[in-house]
């Protein structure tokens, strides 16, 4: 049976909606294939606006890959706005893809991307747009199978009771899987329908099912157990890990959208996953091991990604882009090739050193020197220690004076609030770094015209890292702090001029921290908030404080907990975490010993450049440190042939 | 810059809801993609040579569009036709080029434009009513939100012809591509030639305009297609503005 586009409906109500580009596809790289030629189908969704979703690397790679094979087909959709929702509800039509505009509700598999936790609330809507029931339990054969991935994956329990299925880790060989079983599954006939083809995924031990685990709690509200409730369901749920990114390099053929986006330019993976181990970060802790892509592949897939799209920007991704072993080759090789012409390049790295500053200027051969960016994250070096960034604040001012005697005006300082053992003290520091920095770039350039921009973000404790037992501070303190921090900046006009300085409120913060480190019972909150209107909550100006404390607090006192319990509250040893089924591949041991060492400001190295020191990834996920360097170059780039004949 | 080339590109089915920030920058990518030896500005950012001429509205499909591009050295237009249209999203449709000529710019020689409005759930007789006393009406005031805030103009005066079409089925009418995909409603359809004034008279001004005098409001948004612009004849023929550049080219072959 076809699926027939909803396009003729939608075109009715898009020149009554902002923006209307977004919801039309038609994106170089885009793929619309038969609905018969395929057995499965996916729908994949960015849960945030089109401008923010589309150049997201983790759909696309998806998309690519599954439509690379023949009898698979995949879609994108992304969040439509308020006003287009209520236009939609009002002449019933359903959530869409922008490829081929198939109702979402027809695809076999609506999987979709988590890179925070801000979107379970679109996600909801999606459901609700799709005619999907909200509940899983609810859901009948003839629905899609809703499964989330992304980092926010590795503790999907809040959303538990929306999502089929979470997968953990990396994509490219998990969706390929999951469509295997659910095509041979589909090939018998759907025996045992929905249950059956779930219980199949379980057994995977790859991709988790909570509707086949019971959450026990105990009289204090804290999680008793968890435990599977079928057999041959695993207790734990293991992380996948993507190795030999050679092997694997997409995006080959890059969306290019029509409508403006957040990111116009084409971005290459030069490495997953990160061992400097900042307590804080989930990504380094849950990415692990570090797994380069050689030099060879990085120029090839740069070369053949420009020649695609058009693109005239290229971005060098990664977590920490210039740890990757050959990046002075990578950037000098790329920088010569592109000398001339329109290309720029940029690392979006925020070491605190002076490489870092030789490595932006090579890339900055072809453009101007604008503004570069470092994050020490702790205004003292206690806070440092107990976050384990290790920086020293005179590396600090060495790093920023040679950017300013280099071409550099304006640099930006990354920090965060609110980090476990803070003081205010701790925080205050930033002004006095801040005030020696401009005070030595002054001297340093002999110039007067140098800036600095502090922009703080609030700390937010995470599942699997060493903070995951942390106390968060309560927004008051938060702002009370920056407010002091401000004051303080500006305690000298001289130098306090040159300061820009940028923060976030606690609150938002405070209901991130909610949502991430939540067990099933906040998925009701979750619900609350969405009846009550809440949507694109990563958004400052949709984003309403009031109605999730009033959702918390209407919702949470039935199971005996609260809003603080969940966020304030420091939690022990013995706890059983919401995602201590959800194996990451770090041992609690080891994250627990990482979490004593933070509050006894100790410091841990980078296992690449040490000896392992047994965080547990490798040998339980079975993967190694993938690095060079390879010692090879880029290969020469032949000049661009217009194959435009010149009259005679 | 060794040579200047005139396009003619046009804005079609789902990609009419591009506005032009956006095709902008999908040209720019385009010549990019094709290879075109496209010339650069002087200065600190230098910007590629492309100008434009008036743009039809977002949501507004078209037939005729124009844009001019410098490039650094001689290429055949036929070719760049193919290479730059291949660069483009479908529904982005890169139709003719031609190398420029001397005489008057792009812009000097477009001083009106013909729309097709197709009126889907429209009784023919009932658009036919509203263009009749909408032509019998010596002014029509009408009211638009502009970026100077709300402006109210005359719409009748810049329209020199408004007729309304045999009727049929969305979608199908004249041999030119569907602005949208085929719905099968029947529909009228409206034939409109506008002289370019200031504040410049558009197709919706057109509609308002017909609301104000005959209450004629559409069930469901019009589509409109721009299907030429050029210079206004006399005898109210619109001139391609890349004819007078053909012929001198054919001239100089000759
Ligand atoms: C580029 C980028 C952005 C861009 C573009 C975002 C976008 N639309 O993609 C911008 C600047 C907009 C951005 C914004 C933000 N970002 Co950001 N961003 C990144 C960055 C540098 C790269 C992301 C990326 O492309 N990764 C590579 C892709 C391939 O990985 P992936 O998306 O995870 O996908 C893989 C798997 O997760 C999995 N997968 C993904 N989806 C699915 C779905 C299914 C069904 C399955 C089975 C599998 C699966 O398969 C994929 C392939 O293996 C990362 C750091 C990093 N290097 O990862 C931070 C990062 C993701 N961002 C982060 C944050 C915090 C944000 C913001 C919330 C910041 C803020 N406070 O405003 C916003 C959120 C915006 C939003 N609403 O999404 C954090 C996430 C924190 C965390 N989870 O602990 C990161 C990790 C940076 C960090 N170290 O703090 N970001
Ligand atoms: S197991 Fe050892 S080598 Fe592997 S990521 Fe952890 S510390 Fe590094």
């Amino acid at each position: 049976m076809s699926v027939a586009s909803v396009f003729p409906r939608l075109e009715q109500l898009l020149p009554r909606v902002s923006k209307p580009i977004q919801y039309v596809g038609g994106e170089l790289g885009a793929v619309v294939k038969p609905w018969e030629s395929a057995t499965v189908r996916w729908a994949l969704m960015y849960p945030d606006a089109y401008e923010v979703g589309l150049p997201n690397q983790g759909v696309q790679i998806l998309y690519e890959v599954l439509n690379e094979r023949p009898d698979v087909l995949a879609e994108r959709t992304y969040a439509v706005w308020p006003d287009l929702e209520s236009l939609m509800r009002e002449h019933g039509v359903p959530q869409f893809t922008v490829d081929a505009h198939r109702p979402v509700g027809a695809f076999d598999l609506f999987g979709v991307s988590f890179s925070t936790e801000l979107g379970y609330t679109n996600l909801l809507t999606a459901l609700d747009l799709a005619g999907i029931p909200l509940d899983s339990a609810e859901r009948t054969d003839a629905h899609p199978i809703v499964v989330a991935g992304g980092h926010a994956a590795f503790n999907p329990e809040p959303i538990a009771d929306f999502v089929d299925a979470a997968v953990l880790g990396d994509g490219e060989e998990a969706v390929l899987e999951i469509t295997g079983i659910v095509r041979d599954w589909k090939a018998e006939g759907s025996p045992g329908g929905r249950d059956e083809v779930l219980l199949r995924l379980a057994r995977t031990e790859s991709v988790y099912v909570p509707r086949f685990y019971d959450v026990d709690y105990l009289p204090d509200g804290r999680i008793q157990r968890v435990v599977p409730n079928r057999p041959g369901v695993p207790f734990r749920v293991h992380k996948r890990t993507t190795t030999d990114l050679d092997q694997w390099p997409y995006p080959k053929k890059p969306l290019v959208p029509l409508a403006e986006t957040v990111h116009e330019r084409y971005a290459v993976e030069i490495f997953r996953g990160c061992t400097r181990g900042c307590r804080f970060c989930q990504a380094g802790m849950i990415t692990r091991p570090v797994r380069e892509r050689s030099i060879e592949t990085v120029g090839q897939m740069v070369r053949e990604g420009l020649k695609f799209s058009g693109f005239s920007e290229v971005g060098l991704l990664s977590l920490s882009s210039a740890d990757h072993s050959e990046i002075g080759d990578i950037c000098s090789g790329l920088a010569e090739q592109y000398e001339g012409t329109n290309v720029s390049l940029s690392l979006p790295s925020t070491r605190v050193d002076a490489f870092n500053v030789t490595l932006a200027q090579e890339l900055s051969r072809n453009g101007r020197r604008t503004g570069l960016t470092f994050a020490p994250e702790g205004g003292s070096e206690r806070i440092r220690r107990v976050i384990n960034k290790m920086v020293s604040e005179e590396d600090l001012i060495r790093t920023v004076v040679t950017a300013y005697t280099n071409g550099w005006r304006q640099v930006k300082l990354y920090f965060m609030c609110g980090l476990p053992t803070e003081t205010d003290a701790d925080v205050l520091q930033i002004a006095r770094l801040a005030h020696e920095v401009i005070r030595s770039g002054r001297e340093a350039s002999g110039s007067r015209d140098i800036r600095c921009t502090v922009s703080i973000g609030g700390f937010v404790p995470k599942p699997h890292t060493p903070f995951q037992w942390a106390r968060m501070e309560r927004p008051e303190v938060i702002d009370e702090r920056l407010r002091q921090l401000k004051q303080a900046i500006n305690g000298d006009r001289s130098l306090g001029r040159a300061i820009g300085y940028r923060y976030h409120d606690g609150e938002p913060s405070l209901i991130e921290g909610l949502l991430s480190r939540g067990d099933r019972r906040v998925g009701a909150v979750i619900r609350r908030v969405w009846e009550d209107g809440g949507r694109f909550d990563g958004w400052s100006e949709h984003f309403s404080y009031r109605r999730w404390v009033d959702a918390a607090a209407a919702v949470l006192p039935g199971y005996g907990v609260d809003l603080d319990w969940y966020t304030t509250r420091e939690r022990e040893q013995s706890e059983v975490l919401p995602w201590d089924h959800l194996d990451s591949g770090l041992d609690k041991d080891w994250l627990w010993q990482d979490w004593q060492d933070a509050l006894g400001e100790y410091e841990q190295e980078d296992c690449r450049w040490t000896p392992c020191f047994d965080c547990g990834v490798c040998p339980s996920m079975d993967t190694e440190i993938q690095i060079g360097p390879t010692g090879r170059k880029l290969l020469p780039l032949t000049p661009v042939n217009s194959g435009l004949r010149v009259p005679v | 810059m060794v040579q200047r080339i005139r396009i003619r590109y046009a804005k079609r089915g789902p990609l009419r809801f591009t506005s032009h920030r956006d095709f902008a920058r999908a040209f720019e990518r385009a010549v990019r993609r094709a290879g075109v030896p496209i010339a650069y500005s002087q200065g600190f950012t230098p910007h590629p040579k492309i100008s434009y001429a008036s743009a039809a509205p977002t949501g507004t499909a078209s037939e005729a569009e124009y844009l001019e591009i410098g490039v650094q050295t001689e290429v055949d237009p036929g070719d760049l036709v193919k290479a730059l249209d291949a660069a483009l999203s479908p529904g982005l449709d890169v139709l003719d080029a031609v190398v420029a000529g001397p005489g008057p710019g792009l812009a000097d020689r477009i001083d009106a434009s013909a729309w097709r409005i197709e009126l889907p759930g429209v009784p023919t007789e009932a658009a036919a009513a509203a263009v009749a006393a909408f032509l019998a009406t010596p002014e029509v005031p009408v009211e638009r939100l502009t970026k100077q805030g709300r402006r109210s103009f005359d719409a009748r005066g810049a329209v020199v012809r408004l007729t309304v079409g045999a009727g049929g089925t969305a979608g199908e009418a004249a041999g030119v591509p569907a602005p949208s995909e085929v719905t099968g409603v029947p529909c009228a359809i409206l034939d409109l030639v506008v002289r370019q004034t200031n504040p410049a008279v558009r197709p919706d001004d057109v509609l308002s305009g017909l609301r104000v005098v005959a209450d004629l409001e559409p069930p469901v948004p019009p589509r409109v297609t721009r299907l030429v612009q050029g210079t206004l004849t006399a005898s109210g023929e619109i001139v391609d503005p890349l004819a007078a550049d053909r012929d001198q080219v054919a001239i100089a072959e000759r």
